[in-house]
């Protein structure tokens, strides 16, 4: 029997998969379709202080073994996920890390403080890195004094531990990186999406409403194990790894890179019961490589 | 509840200018209630075309148990979901969504559809009339070389057609028809371009209705928040059209 816990700052892990924050909601609609208990954690999607409607539509785009998203952070508001979603959750054995977003720093202190308190909370996951709202967001993520000040701001509030959420969309992801550690991160998720567009060839304009884009899919995989390699290679902090996962060897991929955990975002829309079909898969797989455990599989890239 | 299968193909054909008929063959089809539900379909086993393509539940045969499917191949996923024959395998996330509620009828019906959403509406024909309601059809197209199931509906009703260039029935739009036909049904059902569901709502503010609604979808089940519309009943929150929808009372969406 393989062991496929893994144990990361706040999170006892029971296998490395969990949806990634956008792609899951609160998790109702999925479990309609699966047990949730089967993950290893959920990522609910952004919660900001004030309730959002987020953008106009169109707000996805198809691109080439990709999509574009521009869905702009719609959520129920801290009160809604605070004391409808997160309660709802509980029905459920799993930690919930869950995803922090706004426009200000006392935006993010404001909901880090009181979510973090949530009992099925075990993490948070700092949004530093949406590139789909007008003011904020990617911002944070984007300048490593103002990451770096961010992450000391929540850290001082939370109750739980704080994962700080990367954007690829920089000249130095590892510069981002080290700036959150040095901000007191307990770790760090990876990565969000690459901004991109889309035209309508016939009338020249963008698709997407908001202009603009978030890149997902398949297509961003080498651009994230990249960045992940990277990053664990000049810092400490543990990394639960993301982008155009779908299926068991993108897992392995992101562990030997150097991820702990894995997270599998759009690959849910394609085949809603991704997860836990990674999740029955990942024994054999490890054995057929000849591993016993994830642990050793873990950053392997690095070990040349 | 909702299945994902690999379905079997067991016909595909033209039926019209870029429109073919598919019919599949599976255990979902079970799940399979109201009209008016969609199914999501995946049509390569890669990872291109990434995403599912919507369409819409043209007739439901639960003895033999399959349905079909009746779609535009215009783009790159419903092109390659043309080339599909008798013996391949799909795969199909479904039956999404809420259909139409075939108890609101009470004697007589209007179904009133344009160009692609007029495939829902001959399930629910057949459905309405199995419970002994009166239809009457009145669908639109684009000309004479776009219409299909003329005469599959004429088979369950009065059926009226307009066509855009007046190449076949009518000239112009299905509100040209309505002018024309006396007001003596309790209920009408719609689905097509919005527009069109624009006009029908504004020529019968005092019946009772239902409108499909199309809207560029991501996952189908209401997660990824990508099919929103405004509502007239928040102005905090939006419906989505994958889960709320795709069928929703006239009067709640503002589109």
């Amino acid at each position: 029997m393989i062991d496929l816990t893994v144990k990361i700052p706040g999170l006892e892990l029971k296998n490395p998969i969990m949806p990634a924050s956008g792609c899951f909601g609160f998790g109702k609609e999925y479990a309609q379709l699966y047990d949730l208990s089967q993950l290893g954690a959920i990522m609910i999607k952004a919660t900001t202080v004030e309730t959002r409607l987020g953008n106009p539509t169109p707000r996805v785009a198809e691109t080439s073994s990709g999509m574009l998203n521009a869905i702009g952070l719609q959520n129920p508001g801290l009160e809604g996920v605070y004391h409808s979603e997160l309660p709802w959750l509980e029905q459920f054995d799993v930690p919930i890390i869950a995803n922090v977003a706004g426009t200000t720093t006392e935006d993010y202190v404001d909901v880090a403080q009181e979510i973090s308190k949530a009992p099925n909370v075990h993490a948070l996951e700092i949004n530093i890195s949406c590139p789909n709202v007008k003011k904020g967001g990617i911002t944070f993520g984007t300048d490593p004094a103002v990451a770096r000040e961010l992450t000391r701001a929540v850290k001082e509030v939370s109750s739980v531990p704080v994962y700080i959420k990367l954007s690829p969309n920089v000249t130095d992801i590892v510069s981002i990186a080290k700036a959150v550690e040095e901000g007191g991160a307990d770790g760090i998720t990876m990565i969000n999406t690459l901004l991109g567009m889309r035209l309508d060839p016939k009338t020249g304009r963008p698709v997407i409403a908001n202009i603009t884009g978030g890149l997902s899919g398949p297509a961003i995989k080498p651009v994230a194990l990249r960045m992940v390699y990277e990053v664990s290679k000049q810092t400490n902090l543990p990394i639960i790894g993301m982008g155009g996962v779908t299926d068991v060897d993108d897992v392995i991929d992101f562990l030997s890179a150097g991820a702990s955990a894995v997270a599998v975002g759009t690959a849910n829309f394609v085949n809603p019961f991704v997860c836990p079909e990674i999740i029955g898969k990942l024994p054999e797989r490890l054995h057929e490589l000849g591993y016993d455990s994830l642990e050793e599989l873990i950053g392997r890239s690095h070990r040349l | 509840m909702i299945k994902q299968e690999r379905m079997k193909v067991v016909a595909q054909q033209p039926i019209a200018r870029h429109i073919f008929e598919l019919t599949v063959e599976g255990g979902l089809v079970d799940e399979m209630a109201e009209p008016g539900q969609f199914v999501h379909v995946r049509v390569a086993d890669s990872f291109e075309p990434l995403l599912r393509r919507p369409i819409s539940v043209a007739s439901i045969d639960k003895e033999n148990n399959r349905f079909t499917m009746i779609y535009r191949a215009e783009g790159r996923g419903t092109q390659i979901l043309a080339d599909k024959k008798a013996g391949d395998e799909i795969d199909v996330l479904g039956p999404l969504g809420h259909g139409f509620p075939v108890e609101q009828a009470e004697k007589k019906a209007f179904l009133i559809g344009g160009g692609i959403g007029v495939p829902p509406l001959y399930e629910l024909a057949k459905q309405l009339n199995s419970r002994g309601i009166e239809t009457v059809h009145i669908l639109g197209f684009e000309s004479k070389q776009a219409i299909f199931y003329e005469e599959q509906f004429k088979a369950l009703g009065d059926t009226h057609i307009a066509t855009v260039d007046g190449s076949h029935g009518t000239e112009g739009f299905v509100t040209h028809i309505l002018n024309e036909l006396p007001h003596d049904f309790d209920t009408y059902f719609s689905c097509g371009p919005t527009a069109m569901l624009e006009a029908v709502q504004w020529a019968y503010p005092q019946k009772r209705g239902y409108l499909s609604y199309e809207q560029r979808m991501g996952c189908g089940i209401g997660a990824c928040f990508a099919c929103v519309c405004r509502t007239t009943k928040s102005e905090t929150d939006y419906i989505k059209v994958c889960s709320d929808g795709p069928v929703f009372p006239a009067g709640v969406v503002i589109s």
